[in-house]
């Protein structure tokens, strides 16, 4: 599936879109997380817009493809992505963290349709995909699955487990894309518990590794495609992203990892995105 | 209650060759029933973490060779890929020990098998003092406090084999979570195919005229308790016994009920009472119904290597300790 040059600016234009919401959620939750949700909205809105199959009317289409979402605190980023791609109103991301709200502080499936799993607690998220695309090979089904992980979830050792399951049981089917952002909450991750080289690791593993950067939709959707062609490994995408981007004062600072935007930083960094986006709508 | 006739055989059983009753592991009649319920249906899947032979996962990888998936030693994926398996639809049991699975995933259970509220069966081997020689490390003694704090999970203990085989049945038809916890060594059948199994449904064993203690027993120390009963019955000390498979659902119904009738009661399992079957019945009565209750169980104690009936007495499970038991609770004068 190739992408033209106005699909590509369309999707920035969407991501945008996802980062301003992500700002107006977490500062109307009072808590939650920033820098990963920033990161991580280029790619979500190529998966929502152009790399998923999927029906947002119809939440359980049987084939569609499957997202589960390992790194759970992220969660602002797939809710505003998920509203932006018309599963439930925009407004509604304002409950996030709220009571009796379907947006939990960390995602939970039996709450809101199209979620796939729970997920927060770090590290079994790549074993939970690795699961669902083994039997759903076992049925014959052709639909992908894709699971978001983080770095720093990395730590955890159910993660490699996982990842040696996946790569012993050869499943083509399942992409796993890490979120290489290089912080953690207690600092970087290479001061907190060194992971590189993040991406040696995985190959030494038996994974078919993909580095892009993360923030580069062209290079993340030419990387779901390559993909789709591994058919005897899973296949690792190592996006290298930006934690808090768009946000030029938060940008690679740990310290933003797991906190809000106050209501007046919120103002700030809306105005931020806000001229970000009238300078993408005057390119080509 | 159609138990085997030989339950009470000193010697003489008929199908153990003349030395009493008939014996069995429960983890054996695991072993059957996922047979069982693999050809009843094929959504059934086995997991195991490099232990199949010895948690009897190895027959259903005989006959369903697809449907067998080899984790190796490694209990936390094992629960997550199922989590995965099962959100798909299809029906895991995963089997390994029970201080490894739930012991040492139980975080991994709680979220993405019991908040995700998908049909996985937790099988717990060599739970209990009955795993012997392996010592405090394999011997499981909290795997029902872990599993009956959790919410959307059932929590099973069969008393013999053919109910180990029946839980399972039972097990595979229920779309919830359930743990089934099942011991290592060979332990006297009871039940019988005739003999009525419900999760939720406590069964009453052995009833005396005029009880005077309710003894609620889980697992294969309800054959100890039947003996005791008998014993006692000797001695004019009635009582009822009530085999809790299902802890969680508790059958609230039959406990109250017979609690009422006796006036006191004896709980008799081989765990921890803290959270085991003993804090569930007390936390249960205390409500309900206030009453006298005595504890057979394993009090704040770690296990150690020997033969398992050398345990069992060694920390006081044995029939003389539920005797002295049922005696010291139906000395006690009622609440009410």
């Amino acid at each position: 599936m190739r992408i033209t040059d106005s699909e590509v600016k369309a999707l920035k234009l969407k991501a945008n879109d996802i980062r301003q919401t992500i700002i107006r959620m977490l500062a109307a939750a009072g808590s939650g997380h920033t820098a990963g949700p920033l990161g991580m909205a280029d790619i979500f809105a190529a998966l929502y817009g152009h790399i998923l199959k999927h029906n947002p009317k119809n939440p359980d289409w049987p084939e569609r493809d499957r997202l589960f979402l390992s790194n759970g605190h992220i969660a602002p980023v797939r809710y505003a992505a998920m509203a932006h791609a018309g599963y439930f109103p925009v407004e509604e991301c304002l409950t996030l963290r709220k009571f009796g709200s379907r947006l939990q502080g960390h995602p939970e499936r039996e709450r809101l349709p199209g979620l796939e799993s729970t997920s927060g607690p770090l590290g079994s998220g790549i074993s939970q995909a690795a699961g669902y695309a083994y039997a759903a090979r076992m049925d014959g089904k052709d639909f992908r699955v894709y699971v978001a992980t983080s770095d720093g979830e990395h730590d955890e050792g159910n993660s490699w487990e996982g990842a040696m399951f996946a790569a012993a049981k050869k499943l083509g089917n399942l992409t796993q894309i890490v979120d290489r952002n290089f912080i953690q909450i207690d600092g970087n991750t290479e001061d907190v518990m060194p992971l590189e080289p993040f991406g040696d690791k995985y190959r030494a593993f038996g994974w078919h590794v993909i580095d892009i950067d993360g923030n580069d939709i062209r290079q993340f959707v030419s990387a779901c495609e390559e993909a789709k062609t591994v058919t005897d490994k899973p296949t690792l995408i190592h996006a290298i992203t930006v934690p808090g981007k768009g946000i030029k004062s938060i940008e690679h600072d740990y310290l933003w990892h797991g906190k809000p935007p106050s209501k007046e930083e919120a103002v700030v960094f809306l105005q931020e995105l806000s001229l970000a986006r009238e300078e993408l709508l005057k390119t080509k | 209650m159609h138990l085997r006739e030989d339950v009470f055989s000193a010697k003489g059983g008929s199908a153990s060759g003349g030395e009493g009753p008939t014996m069995a592991a429960t983890r054996d009649g695991f072993g059957k029933g996922v047979v069982e319920a693999g050809r009843a249906d094929a959504r059934v899947v086995v997991l195991s973490a490099d232990l199949a032979e010895s948690t009897r996962a190895d027959g259903f990888q005989k006959e369903f060779p697809k449907r067998f998936i080899e984790v190796g030693v490694a209990e936390q994926n094992m629960a997550t890929v199922s989590a995965g398996m099962a959100i798909y639809g299809k029906i895991p049991f995963i089997t390994s020990y029970a201080t490894f699975s739930p012991g040492r995933n139980w975080e991994q259970i709680r979220t993405t098998i019991a908040i995700n509220n998908v049909s996985v069966k937790i099988c717990g081997m060599h739970a209990g003092l009955l795993t012997g020689p392996d010592g405090a490390t394999h011997q499981a003694l909290e795997d029902i406090a872990l599993m009956r704090a959790m919410p959307n999970m059932i929590v099973i203990s069969p008393c013999d084999a053919e109910e180990g085989r029946r839980a399972t049945l039972a097990a595979a038809k229920s779309d919830k979570p359930v743990y089934l916890r099942f011991a290592r060594d060979k332990t006297p059948v009871m039940t019988t195919p005739e003999t009525p199994f419900e999760i939720g449904k406590a069964q009453v064993f052995w009833k005396s005229k005029n009880p005077k203690v309710a003894v609620c027993a889980t697992g294969p120390l309800v054959h100890n308790a039947l003996l005791a009963a008998r014993e006692l019955e000797e001695k004019g000390i009635g009582t009822i016994v009530v085999n809790v498979h299902t802890i969680k659902p508790l059958d609230k119904e039959t406990i109250v009920s017979v609690a009422r009738e006796a006036g006191s009661v004896v709980t008799v399992e081989e765990h921890q009472i803290t959270g085991g079957l003993g804090g569930a019945v007390a936390e249960l009565l205390a409500r309900e119904c206030p009453t006298p209750i005595e504890f057979v169980g394993v009090h704040d104690k770690f296990g150690q290597s020997g033969e398992p009936k050398e345990l069992v007495e060694a920390y006081g499970l044995g029939v003389s300790h539920i005797v002295a038991a049922i005696k010291r609770a139906s000395e006690k004068v009622p609440m009410r």
